[in-house]
């Protein structure tokens, strides 16, 4: 497709989207309407026998836990697929990358001082995934973004010997596969594949929502996991990886 | 205009379209897919949210408070991580296309298979 043929393609159909989604719109409940059935359900589930104060990790972990282990294995699957995609290719070959390269004093002191703050906060957004806005994808995340403070702070060499990439790919698997396991210890004890089969406690308590705490803490740690796989593997392309004749990559 | 959140959902996705159809570079192409895929965000969100009501989050308000839809907001969770990783995905293919073929111009890659 050219792109004169894909903009004509464009301006024919999107009038046409645009009316439809127009009409659908129209036909939705009003903005900020109190017809919600389904989250006026889960509400009650999730505050009163689930005990889970984040309504949204009961939703994501326990009511809908089956979406969730599907969304797992979509990071999975994509990461996977990504690190296969940046493989070195034959004509490229490692060079020796000069340890913290042109670092200003005060970014490397900001990175240092900054890793442990961040390393802390990713902890707490997992482990209180089920009180507090947050949970295992989004404090993952943020476990990354701490790892790659020593990128910052110019210490790529530290960041490859402390987390080499097998290393990771076998936290990614088995965090992957630890939620499937807990989907299995469900179908056992509790009867259905994800089933919430401890204890719940009380609502608000850190020991509070049964599974769903142990669900944020496997995948916060395949998500921090993946993230540092992925963001090495493009790093790796940037900083590590030369064509064999020795020709910068022109990216 | 209580159907102006929904139609700015719509606009954002034709705007990302606009910019998949016209694009000049695989990069950008990949922004534009980003900025489509965040019109169901606002879709999402704009379906679920409840005049004056707060997050549906119990830690510091009492059981019983009005609060907005949390089913969205997981489906909205969802989104963002298969976005995220999808985006990683097409970028790791554009840089093997830049590597391969020395463009990420669409029409160029298009005139190379030629």
């Amino acid at each position: 497709m050219s792109r004169r043929f894909r903009l004509v393609l464009f301006v024919v159909v999107a009038p046409v989207f645009a009316a439809l989604f127009f009409l659908a719109a129209r036909g939705l409940p009003d903005f900020g309407s109190e017809f919600h059935p389904y989250g006026d359900r889960a509400v009650a589930v999730a505050t009163g026998q689930r005990a889970t104060a984040n309504v949204v990790s009961s939703v994501n972990f326990d009511q809908r836990g089956m979406d969730t282990l599907g969304e797992e294995f979509i990071l999975f699957g994509s990461v996977i697929g990504t690190v296969v995609l940046l493989r070195p290719a034959p004509e490229e070959r490692e060079v020796g990358r000069r340890e913290a390269g042109r670092v200003l004093p005060t970014t490397r002191l900001a990175g240092y001082l900054l890793l442990p703050v961040t390393v802390l906060v990713g902890l707490y957004v997992i482990a209180h995934g089920q009180l507090s806005p947050g949970g295992g994808f989004q404090g993952g995340v943020v476990l990354a973004t701490g790892w790659h403070l020593l990128y910052v702070a110019g210490r790529y060499a530290a960041i490859r010997r402390a987390a080499p990439p097998t290393v990771l790919e076998i936290t990614e698997s088995a965090a992957a596969a630890a939620f499937a396991a807990v989907g299995l210890a469900g179908l056992v004890v509790g009867g259905a594949f994800l089933a919430n089969f401890l204890p719940t406690g009380s609502l608000g308590d850190l020991l509070s929502s049964g599974t769903v705490a142990v669900l944020n803490g496997a995948v916060g740690v395949a998500v921090a996991a993946a993230m540092v796989l992925l963001l090495s593997g493009f790093l790796e392309q940037a900083v590590v990886l030369r064509r064999a004749n020795g020709e910068q990559e022109p990216m | 205009m209580t159907t102006l959140p929904y139609l700015v959902a719509g606009w954002l996705f034709l705007v990302g379209c606009y910019g998949l159809a016209t694009s000049r570079n695989l990069v950008h192409t990949v922004a534009c897919l980003t900025v489509a895929q965040s019109a169901t965000y606002v879709l999402l969100l704009a379906v679920g949210f409840r005049a004056g009501a707060t997050a549906p989050v119990f830690s510091d308000v009492p059981v019983g408070t009005r609060v907005v839809d949390p089913v969205v907001q997981a489906l909205s969770l969802t989104d963002i991580v298969v976005s995220a990783t999808v985006t990683a995905v097409l970028l790791a293919l554009t840089i093997q296309i830049h590597k391969r073929h020395g463009t990420v111009d669409p029409d160029e890659l298009r005139a190379l298979r030629d």
